[in-house]
């Protein structure tokens, strides 16, 4: 019993410190791949002593030192083998650090390098999430794959060209500052909030059966907060993520259909989370940096959260919000989901012409949302071969199965002649 | 006399725990608060937000200055606390150690100034 405790305990302490190792090995190595066999070499070390000898007093540290002699060794051999020293060889091939003169701060500083270096914008910033997950999150190949829903040996491929184009580059190595510093945190924020957003909205597929990315994300956001403090952008982005993530288990039926914003149980959403979430918003505001759009978009969030019912929901300021996330970022997304809370703050004949507005944006005419809101709006108003034309478009568009039951379920209903509900409006408002 | 005990934590441990981990983790202090009730010792006791939620306030030339973060940049966080009236020393120390997160992080005792009584 006690040898299992302390095994479960090494197997903790190595999982919430590999990712710190792993980054401080990069910014010495400068090479993805013998940072990871290091690191590897040197976990496996610790979880043959530790269980054994007692965790050490610095367990980041012990790990550390370890790999990085294991570095230098093969640095070494392969000098040797070559014949000559290479230039790298000769760079790293340092005494190894003692422990003791490793901060607790150094492992803080160089994850928070790696999660910039991870999200750096020559990649695409799908590259980016999975080299995130891969390296940051620490999660096996099989799992980043299952999360984008590709193959792993495709994934493989995938990271192997992404870390070998940061390389060819020269790893920067550094936190951006000053005039730098809002785009690239913005990168880096966009790739945790697809994260969220891949796990939140599963884009293909039937059911949920894959890792479970808006933890992973939250996780990454807390951790992110802790390690660049005083960003009101980031603590409103944790914020979102955790309002959001709160209505989850409202979100879908016993028969895993979708469950309208309208309709969820509010007694199922989590209250700890929307608590939480409220007062990182409160705080982002109090920094009094300028709004941006997760600052904004979080404030929309905590309104839907702290309201009782969709009804008593205060839309004028839901539809106030929306007009401000327009000027910060203005794209066909969010002006959809303005014209929604137009049409709930003055109506749905006001919605669907906002809605009609929109029609010219193509990428919303292929985006099965837009259907479905309108949809929603002509059943509102009564006008049943509308509403049953553009649900049929929605189911035409999208290609989740649960959201296909979702519209077929919607059309049934109009044809049966049913009125529309007073309240509608897509989840994701 | 009062007895604050104050849990210490390391939160990065607590994050990388699974959710089984985590509930187990619950329900051991639920059984642990129950305990201290039963017995007629608890004044108080709550979990705190995780860190990232603190803000720490100071003033300088009568500037209230406000800084994102908890006041003490360690690798443990205050996590909680419980308040406990005890006779002795001895026996907050003892209530202390039962604490589930005494097992994981540690407990800081601190005896309350009572002005009164």
């Amino acid at each position: 019993m006690a040898e299992t405790a302390r095994r479960d305990r090494v197997a903790l302490v190595l999982r919430a410190e590999a990712a710190g190792v792993r980054a401080r090995l990069i910014g010495a190595l400068r090479d993805f791949d013998r940072a990871e066999d290091a690191l590897q070499d040197a976990l496996t070390a610790a979880w043959e002593r530790w269980p054994v000898d007692g965790l050490p007093d610095r367990p980041a540290a012990w790990l550390y030192r370890v790999a990085e002699r294991r570095a230098l060794d093969v640095l070494r051999r392969e000098a040797v083998a070559a014949r000559h020293a290479p230039q790298q060889a000769g760079e790293a091939a340092q005494a190894p650090e003692p422990e003791e003169l490793l901060a607790l701060a150094d492992f803080d500083d160089d994850l928070l390098r790696l999660i910039f270096t991870c999200c750096d914008p020559s990649l695409r910033p799908e590259i980016r999430a999975a080299l995130t997950l891969r390296t940051v999150l620490d999660m096996s190949l099989e799992e980043v794959a299952r999360a984008f829903l590709v193959p792993p040996r495709t994934m493989e491929q995938r990271l192997l060209r992404a870390r070998q184009r940061l390389q060819r580059s020269g790893i920067p190595w550094s936190v951006p500052t000053g005039a730098e510093l809002p785009a690239r945190l913005n990168d880096v924020l966009r790739v945790a909030y697809l994260i969220f957003t891949e796990g939140y909205a599963t884009t293909s597929g039937e059911s949920l059966t894959r890792p479970d990315l808006c933890a992973l994300a939250i996780g990454l956001m807390r951790r992110l907060v802790r390690l660049q403090r005083g960003q009101a952008e980031s603590l409103a982005l944790l914020a979102l993520m955790l309002l959001q993530h709160a209505r989850a288990a409202a979100r879908s039926d016993a028969a895993g259909l979708p469950v309208l914003l309208a309709d969820q149980d509010r007694t199922r959403w989590d209250p700890g989370a929307i608590r939480q979430g409220t007062v990182l918003l409160e705080k982002a505001l109090r920094l009094r940096q300028p709004p941006g759009p997760y600052q904004i978009q979080a404030a929309i969030a905590a309104v839907h959260a702290n309201a009782p019912s969709a009804r008593d929901t205060d839309w004028q300021e839901i539809s106030a919000l929306y007009d401000a996330l327009c000027r910060v970022q203005d794209t066909p997304v969010v002006r959809l989901n303005r014209a929604v809370a137009i049409a709930m703050a003055s109506g749905a004949a006001a919605g669907l012409a906002e809605l009609d507005r929109l029609a010219a944006i193509p990428s919303l005419i292929g985006h099965h949302p837009y259907h479905t809101a309108r949809g929603a709006l002509l059943w509102r108003l009564e006008r049943r071969d509308a509403a049953v034309a553009a649900y049929r478009r929605a189911l035409g568009l999208t290609r989740n199965r649960a959201e296909a039951g979702f519209l077929q379920d919607r059309i049934e209903r109009i044809e049966a002649g049913e009125a529309g509900p007073e309240v509608q409006l897509p989840e994701r408002a | 006399m009062r007895y604050m005990l104050l849990i210490w934590e390391n939160e990065a441990l607590a994050a990388a725990q699974s959710e089984a981990e985590q509930q187990a983790v619950f329900a051991d202090y639920m059984t642990f608060t129950d305990d201290l009730r039963a017995r007629g010792v608890m004044q108080a006791g709550d979990p705190l937000m995780p860190s990232e939620t603190a803000i720490t306030v100071s003033v300088q030339d009568g500037r209230t200055i406000s800084t994102d973060g908890p006041f003490a940049e360690t690798r443990e966080q205050l996590g909680g606390y419980y308040i406990v009236e005890c006779d002795t020393l001895e026996q907050a120390c003892e209530h202390a150690a039962r604490i589930p997160g005494a097992k994981t992080g540690a407990i800081e005792v601190r005896p309350i100034m009572d002005f009164d009584g």
